[in-house]
């Protein structure tokens, strides 16, 4: 570029990029190092910090309430990720079409998407609420003693997932719909001249084509749900009796409460772990299926 | 979908006995479809709507007719008494410009360094430069979670706790923003800023007439999903402050309801204030959020 030699040019690019790097090396580049080097310590920010080697992750291993955690998230998961794959994939199949209102319909969907997680959680604990609760009246309607939900070990974590589906059913459903709407028109219209029904376009068409975007949209539900937290905080705090405890939740409670920094970011890096494994598991399907392909 | 192709090759002219018998069959099998199709979304729809009005019934009720054993939907005697209390029980009205505030300022820092440092990315050559950018790929595979304790612990160094700057400053740079933004800002054709280069234009130039306004659609949706990650921010905000003046709505809302766990007509209020404004910009700029959760879902 004309005149674009030597220092100016470096002062160029460095104009660029300084304002952007600064803040990544400060802000996240520097405390992901920190975050390391962090859980070989023991801190509790009152006291000097006093190197521990590998206790952290010594204690991270017997640490019965972590595992707790850990069970409970993987248990979230296991309700929350087939639940909401289903429902969406269904909506997006139903959205999928130019009926008249849909618009407005679709709107509907996406308002607990944008709404804060704290306000959502607020909303269903009170919808959940054993004595006052609207769905406590629906289910007596019908005849069913409803149980005390966030309050009852056994269905609070239920109560935590059905929330977390009905927050992000919208999102989802917008994944599996930019799937679908990539599937080209002219194989249901071929298959529609053969006198394949709607039915059995869905199983022989529709699935196999959306077969990458249920892999993906999996993955990152997956990912998303090890990072669950504010419906935990907010609706039961990790109880009744630590039955909901997960493990960010984990984090925040070694960080806050007991004081903990070294601990707390050791259990931060099984986050980590957790979501490079399931990346890792994903690069390796993706590439053996690209070989029998 | 297949629906919509039956009306089309239906008036082919298709030489097979019954043809009529057959096309009257399937578009009788249209119907059906497009009934059942609205049954479930109109279902659908009133699950994601019922929370709501609930949430606006609750909050317009006067204390003493929250707690009733047969729900009423529409208040007997709605009153806005509770808006008004939930101001003097914390302060939500100034934690609702700090939302205003923080948002705003990390949304806008957050475009700008972005922007920048993707144009430096995509349209300038220099060492270093994809080594940089795959260090920044390599940053989203790590949950922020696992940087928030030591964050936490240069806020506290930095005597940041129970400031702006503490809650704005570490949302103003961001690796998928960057990214994001790269990628349109490849897409830009080389030959507009050749030509302005020749006319004696420098790299601010090109960028804020030439890159800037042709990665407009990127930019848009890059404030979108901004907006509605900083405004519905919880972790961090509930790390970072302690004072109820310097928190944001979520965090507001939460200390609510450590302190008035019954009062629900006031957490209802509160929680109308809090979706209020992100439900009123999303209705303003639907496609634009749609879009926006496209692509920070297939990054």
């Amino acid at each position: 570029m004309v005149g674009d030699t030597g220092w100016r040019r470096t002062g160029w690019i460095a104009l660029f990029i300084l304002p952007s790097l600064a803040g990544m090396l400060l802000f996240v580049i520097g405390p992901i190092a920190a975050s390391a080097a962090l859980s070989l310590y023991h801190w509790d920010l009152l006291t000097d910090r006093e190197f521990a080697g590998l206790d952290n992750f010594r204690r991270l291993f017997g640490d019965e309430d972590v595992w707790a955690a850990l069970r409970h998230t993987l248990a979230f998961i296991g309700g929350y990720v087939p639940s909401v794959m289903v429902l969406a994939l269904l909506l997006a199949l139903t959205l999928n079409s130019k009926l008249k209102g849909i618009a407005l319909l679709r709107t509907a969907f996406f308002l607990p998407v944008v709404s804060s997680w704290v306000a959502v959680a607020l909303l269903w604990k009170w919808l959940f609420n054993p004595r006052y609760g609207l769905i406590n009246y629906g289910l007596e309607q019908i005849g069913i003693d409803g149980p005390a939900w966030l309050f009852d070990k056994g269905w609070a974590m239920p109560a935590i997932i059905v929330t977390s589906v009905w927050k992000d059913l919208g999102f989802v459903a917008v994944l599996f719909l930019a799937g679908l709407q990539a599937i080209p028109h002219d194989v249901y219209e071929a298959s529609s001249l053969d006198g394949a029904g709607p039915f059995q376009q869905l199983r022989s068409i529709t699935v196999p084509l959306l077969r990458p975007t249920i892999f993906f949209v999996s993955i990152i539900s997956i990912i998303n749900s090890f990072q669950v937290f504010p419906q935990v905080w907010v609706m039961t705090e990790g109880g009744p009796a630590g039955a909901t405890t997960v493990i960010v939740e984990r984090v925040v409670k070694h960080a806050f409460s007991y004081g903990e920094m070294g601990y707390a970011a050791t259990i931060s890096w099984v986050l980590f772990v957790l979501v490079l494994t399931v990346t890792v598991f994903q690069l390796w399907l993706q590439r053996r299926e690209a070989f029998d392909a | 979908m297949p629906s919509a192709s039956t009306p089309a090759h239906a008036s082919l002219p298709v030489a097979r006995p019954h043809a009529s018998a057959v096309a009257a069959r399937r578009r009788w099998g249209v119907h059906a479809i497009a009934a059942v199709r609205y049954a479930v979304l109109v279902a659908g729809g009133l699950v994601m709507i019922l929370p709501f009005l609930w949430m606006l019934s609750t909050a317009l009720k006067a204390p003493g007719s929250v707690l009733t054993t047969t729900p009423q939907i529409i208040p007997r005697d709605p009153t806005l008494e509770s808006f008004r209390v939930v101001f003097d029980v914390v302060p939500l009205g100034r934690m609702f410009l700090n939302s205003v505030l923080v948002t705003s300022a990390t949304v806008l820092a957050q475009i700008l360094t972005s922007s920048l440092a993707a144009y430096a990315f995509a349209r300038m050559r220099w060492r270093g430069r994809d080594v940089l950018f795959t260090v920044y790929l390599a940053t989203l595979m790590i949950p922020s979670q696992v940087t928030i304790t030591p964050l936490f612990i240069l806020m506290r160094q930095l005597g940041w706790i129970d400031t702006y700057q503490g809650l704005i400053l570490p949302g103003t740079v961001s690796a998928f923003g960057t990214f994001l933004l790269r990628q349109a800002m490849l897409n830009v054709p080389r030959e507009y800023e050749e030509a302005a280069f020749l006319d004696g234009a420098n790299h601010w130039t090109v960028y804020r007439t030439i890159v800037l306004p042709m990665v407009h659609p990127a930019l848009a949706v890059l404030a979108v999903l901004a907006t509605m990650a900083s405004w519905n921010d919880f972790l961090w905000p509930l790390f970072v402050t302690n004072d109820a003046d310097l928190m944001t709505l979520p965090v507001g809302l939460s200390l609510l309801q450590g302190e008035h766990t019954t009062d629900w007509n006031l957490m209802m209020s509160g929680a109308v204030i809090s979706v209020g404004p992100i439900i009123l910009i999303f209705l303003l700029a639907q496609r634009t959020f749609v879009n926006g959760m496209l692509q920070s879902g297939l990054k």
